[in-house]
């Protein structure tokens, strides 16, 4: 039809505008992390880098907190994730067993502290009197099941495996420890793919845990570093006295802002692709209800 | 006879401990391994979540180090009346709510737009590429994205300042001293991150209407336009319609990340919401006031206890769907 024919243009357009919504930000601060300082505080830089340059990387890498904090948040991510989600299996794979009394019981247990938790200040006053404050297991331990994965885990094992498969192993004289082993785990892997990827995106980009809990600079990740250099006031211009100075280092400083951005959202934005649809999936098991 | 009675008695209860007692030991015995499992996880729920919960008692008291939770004294109702009664009362409940019903409306129906939009393309690789690019700012963190609207809209040398002066020749005014501005910029970067994420449910529920719904209507000659308003909006009404009751929920829940982030001296007119609130009269000033702060905080949780509740008892109504 002529009528649709437009429509369908004119829903390209909208398409198109919403795409440059979304990328052109991106593709700003990535380009100004390829510029020289000059290019950037002149505000040349538009679309693409100009006068290429990676004087900001450089910076970068040359401030020590940054370094640190990448290799906290390595840890933090690793190890948190793989508390995570053995945590999450040894809760879902047992409250996904119909014939395991009183698991409803215990789901509710579980669901309730979805709409109901004890705030900040007790929860931190509990932190504190585990002596837990300024200890990597301040990152760790706390948060270590949620109970959105988990029943996103628990939905998934109840409808994805046939419970014939239990019955047929148990006449087989398999334990339900090697029936998990065995069978659950392999079958499973999708979504244990799913939560370790929610999971690890959620300790790479969290800060709020950390600014709680943690004071000593050494065991800051990297998102409580960037919220220091980002988000702190500019540098102290009483310092300078040369305007000429203060400029270039005002620029260089901000360089280092765009380049700082680029460098904490690259290990994300690189596995993104590949991940995608797996997040997807998540959410499409998550709006099943369990 | 009496004596008899009373053996009878006890007979019976001892018979009925053993068979409460047996059937304890036979599920165990049958499932000791499922429970062995649950033991690490409850273990940390009874902890880390559950026991904050019993921290709530100070609300009701006058928390001091020296005499610890159980030791300092019962005051009732004083913090909440305190708290009730000050004036950072209105101001931080009129924030909490103006933020979170400006978000609801302007985030809501966007990505059901959206996903209206993204499912009329027809070229699937183009369908594709754009589902891939609308989720990418959602893995973001807050930090960054902070970050980047401080960069993005400094008036001297972010983007923002830059265009301003190209294009009037005049110095940029520096909207982000606004305090109206934090508004605007916390919902619609919320917007911008988080619109492709949202519409995933709702691009899943249109996948899901069948073809001969639209070749019939094609026939019968409704153009594509006409198509989405009688088929494919009514598809997706009872999702839109229990996410909504559900958002309704979350309306006296504004999350603490962003906004404080976001807060700055000048803003804070329209940015102290009550969890921020929370943090700087409780951790923030040092030896804080655990108790009125906690007091703040229950004020709050029991009031989004009681909003989830209803919504969800009304969305089981409505629409037959609710959280548990």
């Amino acid at each position: 039809m002529k009528e649709d024919r437009l429509f369908y243009c004119i829903v390209d357009v909208i398409v198109c505008l919403i795409l440059i919504i979304i990328l052109y930000p991106l593709i700003f601060i990535v380009s100004s992390s390829f510029s020289s300082t000059e290019a950037v505080i002149s505000g040349r830089v538009l679309l693409f880098p100009v006068d290429f340059s990676l004087e900001g990387y450089k910076a970068v890498f040359k401030t020590n907190d940054v370094l640190i904090g990448y290799r906290n948040s390595l840890f933090y991510t690793v190890v948190g994730t793989f508390i995570n989600v053995s945590m999450t299996m040894m809760a879902a794979y047992p409250l996904s067993r119909k014939d395991m009394e009183g698991r409803n019981l215990l789901m509710m247990i579980f669901a309730f502290t979805m709409i109901f938790n004890g705030g900040m200040i007790p929860t931190y006053m509990l932190i504190r009197s585990l002596k837990m404050l300024n200890t990597p297991w301040a990152l760790l331990i706390p948060g270590a099941i949620s109970v959105y994965n988990l029943i996103i885990t628990r939905t998934y094992i109840q409808t994805s495996i046939p419970g014939e498969l239990l019955e047929a192993s148990k006449i087989d004289g398999c334990s339900d420890s090697k029936y998990l082993l065995k069978i659950v785990l392999p079958l499973s892997k999708p979504v244990i793919a799913v939560i370790t990827l929610y999971y690890a995106i959620g300790h790479w980009n969290a800060y709020f845990n950390a600014f709680l809990y943690i004071t000593n600079e050494k065991l800051f990740p990297l998102q409580l570093v960037l919220r220091n250099i980002l988000l702190a006031n500019q540098i102290d211009g009483s310092m300078v006295t040369d305007p000429e100075l203060l400029r270039v280092k005002q620029g260089l400083a901000d360089l280092l802002r765009y380049s700082l951005i680029v460098v904490s959202s690259v290990p994300v934005l690189i596995i993104y692709p590949f991940i995608q649809k797996h997040f997807v999936k998540g959410v499409m098991i998550g709006s099943i209800k369990g | 006879m009496a004596f008899q009675a009373k053996e009878l008695y006890q007979y019976k209860e001892s018979v009925r401990y053993a068979s409460v007692s047996n059937r304890v030991a036979k599920v165990l015995k049958k499932n000791w391994q499922l429970y062995l499992y649950m033991l690490l996880p409850m273990l940390y729920l009874i902890i880390f979540a559950y026991g904050p919960m019993f921290g709530i008692v100070i609300a009701f008291k006058d928390f001091s180090p020296q005499h610890g939770i159980w030791g300092s004294k019962w005051v009732g109702l004083k913090n909440f009346n305190e708290f009730l009664n000050s004036y950072q009362f209105i101001q931080v409940l009129k924030n909490t709510l103006l933020i979170s019903v400006y978000s609801l409306f302007v985030s809501f129906p966007i990505p059901i737009i959206l996903a209206l939009i993204i499912n009329v393309i027809r070229n699937e690789t183009f369908k594709k590429a754009t589902q891939m690019i609308v989720y990418i700012p959602h893995f973001i963190s807050t930090v960054v994205l902070v970050g980047m609207i401080h960069q993005i809209f400094n008036p001297i040398i972010g983007l923002y300042g830059n265009l301003y002066t190209r294009i009037t020749g005049k110095a940029a005014f520096d909207i982000m001293t606004k305090p109206e501005t934090f508004l605007h910029m916390y919902v619609w970067s919320g917007v911008w991150q988080n619109m492709g994420w949202n519409s995933i449910i709702y691009i899943a529920a249109l996948s899901s209407v069948s073809n001969e719904l639209h070749e019939a209507a094609q026939i019968d000659g409704a153009s594509r336009f006409k198509r989405i308003l009688h088929i494919d909006l009514p598809s997706i009404l009872p999702t839109a319609v229990t996410l909504l009751i559900l958002n309704c929920g979350h309306i006296m829940s504004v999350g603490f990340e962003k906004v404080f982030l976001m807060q700055n001296p000048l803003n804070l007119k329209y940015s102290e919401v009550i969890s921020t609130y929370v943090y700087k009269i409780g951790i923030a000033s040092g030896g804080g006031d655990f108790s009125y702060s906690t007091a703040i905080g229950l004020f709050n949780s029991v009031i989004n206890f009681i909003l989830i509740l209803t919504v969800n008892a009304i969305s089981k109504k409505i629409s037959e769907t609710s959280l548990w």
